[in-house]
């Protein structure tokens, strides 16, 4: 596939819009032909630890709306993101090591630590999206 | 002969009607039809240009009483 369909998005924050917004960028674009590198760090890593079930903080009145609304659940929208579509997610590896976590402390549709050398290659001439 | 498979998302916002769509258009045979029931409009909205922009068949959209039902068909 050419570099023009990679779309990265980089995951970081802990609130429920941003990881919702980053979900549905990374879910909708696997299943429209693009190839789709999640790339997991800081703040957001914890909630794709094996069955974690946290419930992500509202930053704002749309965040908090969205609860108990019927909107899909971001980790869904990322394991289906793998599940139906071309995405791999991978766990920055500085925050894995901070957190002590090891491969098989992370969902199964989490894919191994990845280094920002690697990260920063694979994303190279693609779309990359922030949150 | 060509089926037709209801999907009934109602209650779901955007992109979970979509989501829904495509697990089920990989499970249904090329030729066959499947209908989608959403009360997101944005789904309603969308679900048409992913059909158009991955190759499907659009047949056609109506709303009724707040749901809109969208029908497409399983191309390639």
């Amino acid at each position: 596939m050419s570099e023009a369909n990679r779309i990265s998005v980089v995951v970081v924050s802990d609130k429920r819009e941003q990881l919702q917004m980053a979900a549905m960028i990374a879910s909708v674009g696997a299943v429209s032909g693009n190839e789709v590198l999640v790339f997991l760090s800081m703040n957001a890593l914890r909630y794709f630890a094996r069955g974690a079930d946290i419930e992500a903080p509202a930053e704002g009145p749309v965040g908090e709306l969205m609860r108990g609304k019927g909107v899909p659940a971001f980790k869904t929208l990322f394991e289906q993101a793998v599940s139906l579509g071309d995405a791999k997610i991978h766990p920055c590896s500085m925050a894995m090591d901070i957190l002590g976590f090891e491969r098989e402390h992370l969902e199964d549709y989490v894919g191994e630590a990845m280094g920002l050398t690697m990260f920063l290659d694979q994303a190279k001439g693609g779309q990359v999206w922030s949150f | 002969m060509a089926e037709k498979k209801l999907i009934d998302a109602r209650g779901s916002f955007c992109p979970g009607p979509l989501m829904e769509l495509i697990a089920a258009m990989k499970m249904v045979a090329v030729g066959d039809e499947i209908e989608i029931l959403s009360t997101d409009k944005g789904s309603a909205a969308e679900i048409p240009q992913w059909i158009n922009k991955v190759g499907h068949e659009y047949i056609g959209s109506h709303e009724e009483a707040g749901v809109w039902h969208v029908n497409v068909k399983r191309s390639k």
